[in-house]
């Protein structure tokens, strides 16, 4: 591998002090997309700052009508919580489905949303559980932070401090996945709250989004027959190796029915 | 250069590793644990799976500067005074290898699977080893093998 300063940060202002002093830093937390794209160069960052050492961005905690997940719990972590269990099904089921074991016991939840890979899994979870992006400079609003493929509203010298998601009634995580990497081909993630559904959907696009069409119908009448009017436009889906747009369109057709069915 | 603190297989190391070395690197080339295996180098094959801190991880995707201060068990930790670990053995009794190259990952996997879950189902089973890729066995003699060391 290519050469690069490591340093590691025991905490969130010597992890900033560092970014500051630094020509090109790059953040690692579980590094399981940073080591990988190092090893091929897609990335060549001057220094790495190695923040997986700060143990207050660990915790998960229960409030208001909201957990607020630690940018560093692992998807491990969050799919044996008691707390993510009880509260938020659906996303304990969704961390249970990235990668393997192996994966899910380093790789973090700040560094997927941070990635914003259009095949990663939490996107979809943090856009329907009305998720806020907490970070050491702001707090950004899931709707706004999601811009394009691997591109979020993060500033380059940002650090996600944790993820703020409103507990749901129910919800739940319908993944297809890719058989080969493991990564969604489309995941849809449904929550239910007191008079109003929140979807959203990855894989099939750039960048997750909300499917605010759909969640308008199943406000008045939370059922499957309304999925017989739902038109979904690929115009703008991913047509890869992988799948067709046309076929990713079927799919999440698919994937909503099985959502609406459980929660149902 | 970093420098680290390590224990690994109950015996404590201090290093001088490269900013860049790879915690897999540091086992095979400088300490000499060639137990632990690289068969793709790109987090998809288990080959390099050993435990820091008692959890499960790929070798091949860890910088050595990043386990300072922890705790390791790879494959050759694992017999005692001679005699194999439960689960080597059974590997070995359910002929759950050919080449071997994939077993020390597989093997280390299986430690940490049964002491998360003392009873799993054959699903499970095959679940947890969704990182891992054996050309040889057909897979069917190493789930065996797991089966078989849960009895034990
Ligand atoms: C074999 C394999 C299978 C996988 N399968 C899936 C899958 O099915 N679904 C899925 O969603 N993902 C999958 N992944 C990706 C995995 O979930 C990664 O762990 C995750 O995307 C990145 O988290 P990390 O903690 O490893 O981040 P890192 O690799 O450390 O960092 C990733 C990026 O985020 C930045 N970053 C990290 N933390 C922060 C922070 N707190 N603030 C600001 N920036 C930050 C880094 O600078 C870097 O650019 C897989 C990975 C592998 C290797
Ligand atoms: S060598 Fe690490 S997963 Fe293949
Ligand atoms: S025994 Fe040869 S790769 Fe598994």
């Amino acid at each position: 591998m290519y050469n690069f300063r490591y340093h590691k940060a025991e905490t969130i202002e010597t992890a900033r002090s560092l970014i500051a002093q630094s020509d090109d830093p790059k953040i690692l937390a579980g590094g399981h997309t940073l080591i990988p794209t190092l090893k091929q160069r897609l990335s060549q960052p001057s220094d790495i700052i190695d923040i997986s050492s700060i143990d207050e961005l660990k915790m998960i905690t229960l409030g208001d009508g909201f957990v607020t997940i630690g940018a560093l719990c692992t998807h491990s972590d969050i799919s044996n919580s008691p707390d993510i269990k009880k509260n938020i099904k659906g996303l304990a089921d969704l961390a249970k489905q990235i990668g393997d074991p192996q994966v899910r016991h380093k790789g973090t939840i700040g560094g997927s949303v941070a990635n914003a890979d259009p095949a990663a899994d939490y996107p979809a979870a943090v856009l329907a559980l009305d998720g806020e992006i907490t970070t050491s400079a702001e707090n950004h609003k899931a709707t706004n932070f999601f811009v394009d493929m691997f591109e979020t509203s993060l500033d380059s010298d940002e650090i996600i401090t944790g993820i703020r998601l409103k507990i749901p009634n129910s919800s739940t995580y319908k993944k297809f996945r890719n058989p080969a990497s493991g990564y969604a081909m489309v995941g849809v993630f449904m929550a239910r709250y007191d008079n109003d559904v929140k979807i959203a959907v990855t894989g099939a696009s750039s960048s997750a989004y909300r499917m605010l069409d759909v969640e308008d119908s199943l406000k008045s009448n939370f059922n499957n027959d309304i999925m017989a009017d739902v038109d979904i436009d690929t115009t703008n889906f991913n047509d890869d190796i992988h799948a067709s747009a046309k076929y990713r369109g079927v799919i999440l057709k698919v994937l909503l029915e099985e959502a609406i069915l459980e929660l149902k | 250069m970093v420098k680290i603190n390590i224990n690994i297989n109950n015996k404590a190391y201090s290093e001088e590793v490269g900013d860049n070395t790879l915690l897999v690197e540091l086992l095979r080339d400088k300490l000499g644990l060639t137990g632990t295996h690289v068969g793709c180098d790109t987090s998809q094959c288990g080959a390099c799976v050993i435990h820091v801190d008692g959890d499960s991880v790929k070798s091949c995707t860890v910088l050595a500067a990043q386990v300072h201060g922890k705790d390791l068990t790879t494959v050759e930790g694992l017999a005692s005074e001679g005699q194999l670990h439960p689960i080597q053995k059974s590997f070995q009794n359910n002929h759950a290898l050919q080449c071997g190259f994939c077993t020390p990952g597989l093997v280390m996997s299986a430690v940490d699977l049964l002491k998360k879950n003392s009873s799993p189902s054959e699903d499970e089973i095959r679940e947890w080893f969704e990182g891992h890729i054996c050309r040889c066995t057909g897979y069917k003699n190493i789930i065996k093998a797991v089966q078989e060391a849960i009895t034990q």
